[in-house]
């Protein structure tokens, strides 16, 4: 079985960014930027109802707006939208100027249906029904295990919750969106994705083109989250366009679109029921779950799909129990995975109601959590992190810190898997005068991924990263598996250091040099003569594993004059195998953190019940969190180099919110129930005014 | 790309503009009759623009280009759609993320909520044109060695934030880094080193956030 090498000069280093320069100076070209030849701006005609019969759309006076060159319909006949911002029609033209002219003179005739954009509006017969064929609340799915309505009675402490979390939304920075070029050629697509594999696979059925006619590009990209897989719509309108208009067509979302259609995490509403012995072992647990995927529940895919299930009880083992979940469609945009996709949400409901068991029976969260948490690696790092944290110093109990701004801690820990694509592969080749090049299709998110292959490169041949030229995102290289699920990594890895040994001991063959590396390699590369050496790798056993634990504290004040939370620290520890390029590797844990911070106390798209629009589809309204707003960060990587190469982007985003939620509820000594804690849910939560809790 | 010539629009004098909706409403706000009255009066020896394109005159990074646009579109979309320096970036076009930040005549800007007819006459800098001769300056160094970027796609706007800042104030606080760049949005979370990469910039080192412990070595 192959292993990684013994000594390691760049991998695990402190190596900087391979783009980071390019990045810097404005040279990167990301989608958005890429400008080939003649190119014209697209623009997309959403709907303005949240739910209507499109009896017929006029594209004939958009055609005549001057710079206009094509303008498509999204379906063809009649058809029923369901959510505000559903697509219409696009259009082309020669400047984004035409294309919004263009917009304001398709004429679209409609009968407007009745709509339902709230659970709990959606959940009630008789509300309106997303789609026809069925009831907007779902069947739910059970799982059950031992007897636990006797189990409840068994036990010393019963606590019971009732917790909520909202949609949302992924904004990365970069728009959702395409630059195509479709010709007798084939098509040529530069994509903002986190698959160009899968947006070549959909574009080519959606198009009837055969795979090998098209070509999907992505040199750089903006974040994509979870959300950025496939064409979508809108690859698929850039295309067509790209046709009818004989041109290239660069079609970017905007960022109100991006609050409506292309994806959300769902929002859960959990009702839970915890039970234990004295000494704090779990022994009942009841679980109630329902949350909205938008229009992606229901339908054809009832039955708690699209990501709304909840894993229940998360971490934890509890003997007996019982688990209904069910999703409720609502006119909304559909959901899609979000970073670390279930987990948040999980994690928040679990770890509050196990809080809420440790204030009940007296003892120290912690404690409660190290009693119950089945992970020894987990254990172990609640140890060392409470230790780091200063917990003993800083826990007190629930509400009992004096003043009007109130400080609190808390805890919660996570699970992730991570593992590699056992399809991954990449391919080095050595130059004759001793530079060397290694391709992967992959698709670099922000995460670093040209950064660990030339490390990995580098430590195999015994040169410096600077010497490696890494080239990835374009399906012309060898096959690199979508982005999801923290997998890049151990996926990529493996494929390119079994590309650059095979190449090493391919090179020492034929030019009969034994030891190639480092500063025999500039002679051996030269006896190749005249011809390349090119290698191809694929993902090997025992480079990577799979599963991740971490934990994190979080410490808050809270203002209960104003509401205002303000996370002052948090903690995190979290393993993570082989660390590749540590400058990276914790770039992503702050930036998991981050995320979680918006999560606990910033983020919420709001439906507006009368006209069914999102009410906050920009980042006036819906707030991410800033600068201004970080806390300290300390964070604790858990170096088990043993365990090969492990993806780390998910795991470190789910247990930040919970951390956060419970340090609020230790502060005030009332838990707010429902994220993101807002000052006016923080004060509701205080009884000092009628808002909502 | 070609530019597009509307035939017809809308065209409404500035004159006419606070005629209608100024007077009361600048009036009833403060009172300042005189203030809408010298407005007034300057408004009246203005020239229309529009709504077709009309010429214009941009210097961006020391250059002086000449352009044909609708007095309706933006610096940032003058600079990305035509002139292809593509640099500052499209996130929000609402004056809320700070990703097409520019210099104008030194001063950081929102290039989405200025429009093009408006930016000439001023110096304009974006971050193609902080480097030069291929050499970063001191604050993309200090980014790039902090990693004070992901995807990268609001490092632009990061680096024009505090790149203006150092020219202004070189010795900033953490409290006058957060104020600077609190115009500035990043999804990917790389807010504490771009704190990091500031400091480092004006030539105060921190301490890293981050410690790697051997599992093997826990009890």
């Amino acid at each position: 079985m192959p292993a990684w090498p013994e000594k390691r000069r760049w991998i695990g280093s402190r190596a900087t960014r391979l783009d980071g320069p390019v990045k810097v100076t404005g040279a990167a070209k990301y989608t958005s930027d890429v400008q080939p030849e003649g190119w014209l701006c697209g623009m997309i005609l959403r709907s303005k109802w949240p739910k209507a019969k499109i009896r017929k759309i006029n594209l004939d006076k958009a055609l005549k707006v001057p710079g206009i060159k094509a303008a498509v319909l999204a379906r063809d006949g009649e058809r029923t939208v369901r959510y505000y911002g559903e697509e219409l029609a696009a259009v082309a033209g020669a400047s984004k100027q035409a294309c919004l002219d263009a917009l304001k003179a398709i004429e679209v005739l409609v009968t407007p249906l009745p709509f339902v954009v709230r659970e709990e509006d959606a959940r009630e017969e008789p509300a309106p029904r997303v789609w026809e064929e069925s009831p907007n609340l779902s069947k739910p799915s059970v799982n059950e295990k031992g007897d636990v309505d006797k189990a409840f009675t068994e036990c010393a402490a019963v606590v019971e919750g009732f917790y909520t979390t909202a949609v949302q939304i992924h904004h990365p920075l970069e728009p959702h969106g395409n630059t195509v070029s479709w010709n007798e050629a084939g098509v040529t697509a530069w994509s903002s994705t986190q698959g160009v594999f899968s947006v070549r696979d959909g574009l080519a059925s959606h198009l009837q083109v055969p795979q090998n006619q098209v070509r999907v590009i992505c040199d750089y990209m903006g974040g994509g989250f979870g959300s950025k897989f496939g064409p979508g719509v809108e690859g698929g309108l850039a295309a067509r366009l790209s046709k009818a208009a004989g041109a290239p067509v660069k079609l970017m979302l905007t960022r109100f679109e991006q609050a409506l259609a292309v994806g959300n995490r769902p929002s859960s509403f959990q009702k839970i029921k915890l039970g234990a012995a004295a000494d704090g072992t779990l022994h009942a647990f009841e679980f109630e779950n329902y949350g909205t995927a938008g229009i992606g529940s229901g339908g054809a895919t009832a039955g708690g799909g699209s990501g709304v299930e909840l894993h229940a009880p998360y971490i934890y083992r509890v003997p007996n129990m019982r688990v209904k979940q069910s999703a409720v469609a609502i006119d909304a945009g559909s959901a899609r995975a979000f970073r670390a996709p279930g987990s948040p949400p999980s994690c928040y409901g679990m770890e509050a109601i196990m809080d809420e068991l440790a204030v009940k029976l007296n003892l120290d969260p912690v404690e409660l959590r190290i009693k119950n948490d089945p992970s020894e690696v987990r254990r172990k790092q609640y140890r060392l992190g409470a230790e780091r944290f200063g917990w003993k110093e800083k826990y007190r109990k629930p509400g009992t810190c004096p003043g009007v701004v109130k400080t609190g801690v808390g805890c919660g820990g996570a699970t992730w898997g991570g593992g590699g694509n056992r399809r991954a592969r990449a391919e080095a080749q050595v130059n004759p005068d001793g530079s060397v090049e290694v391709r992967c299709g992959t698709q670099d998110l922000g995460t670093g991924t040209r950064t660990l292959i030339a490390l990995i490169a580098a430590d195999t041949f015994g040169l410096t990263p600077d010497q490696i030229r890494v080239e990835i995102g374009d399906t012309r290289f060898p096959y690199g598996n979508d982005s999801g699920g923290s997998t890049t990594a151990a996926s990529v890895c493996p494929a390119a250091y079994d590309a650059c040994t095979k190449a090493l001991a391919e090179l020492q063959e034929r030019t009969g040099v034994s030891d190639a590396r480092g500063p025999n390699w500039p002679a051996a590369c030269k006896k190749l003569g005249v011809n390349p050496l090119v290698m191809p790798g694929q993902w090997q056993e025992g480079l990577s594993s799979s599963g991740v634990g971490g934990v994190q504290f979080a410490e808050v004040e809270v203002d209960t004059e104003t509401g205002f939370v303000r996370v002052r620290k948090v903690t995190c520890v979290q393993d993570c195998g082989l660390v590749v390029s540590k400058l990276t590797c914790e770039s992503q844990v702050n930036g998991g953190i981050i995320l979680g911070i918006g999560y606990a106390l910033y983020e919420e798209r709001v439906m507006d019940r009368h006209t069914g629009v999102v009410l906050n589809p920009n980042f006036e309204t819906y707030k991410l969190p800033a600068l201004a707003d970080m806390p300290e960060i300390d964070i604790v990587l858990l170096d088990m180099p043993e365990r090969g190469v492990i993806g780390i982007g998910e795991p470190v985003t789910i247990p930040t919110a919970a951390a956060i939620a419970n340090a609020v509820a230790n502060a005030l000594g009332v838990r707010v129930p429902s994220l993101p804690m807002t000052p006016a849910r923080v004060l509701a939560a205080l009884g000092k005014t009628g808002g909502p809790a | 790309m070609i530019e597009a010539k509307p035939e017809e629009g809308l065209s409404v004098s500035r004159r006419a503009f606070l005629k209608t909706f100024g007077v009361s409403a600048a009036a009833a706000a403060a009172g300042q009759l005189d203030a809408v009255a010298q407005e007034l009066s300057n408004a009246d020896t203005e020239k229309l623009h529009g709504p077709g394109a009309v010429p214009i005159t941009l210097n961006v990074n020391s250059k002086t280009l000449k352009l044909e646009l609708e007095p309706r579109v933006t610096l940032l979309e003058a600079l990305r759609d035509h002139l292809g320096v593509t640099g500052p970036k499209e996130v929000c076009d609402r004056a809320t993320c700070g990703a097409c930040t520019v210099l104008l005549d030194g001063t950081p800007i929102y290039s989405c909520s200025k429009l093009a007819i408006e930016a000439q006459g001023h110096a304009i800098t974006t971050v193609e044109g902080l480097a030069k001769d291929g050499q970063l300056t001191p604050v993309q160094r200090a980014f790039v060695e902090e990693d004070a970027l992901m995807c990268g796609y609001c490092t632009p706007g990061f680096v024009m934030s505090v790149t203006a800042l150092l020219r202004k104030n070189p010795h900033p606080t953490p409290e006058q880094v957060k104020i600077a760049c609190a115009g500035n949005l990043c999804r990917c979370g790389t807010y504490p080193r771009v704190m990091k990469a500031a400091l480092k910039a004006a030539g105060v080192s921190t301490a890293s956030n981050t410690e790697v412990i051997s599992y093997a070595s826990l009890a």
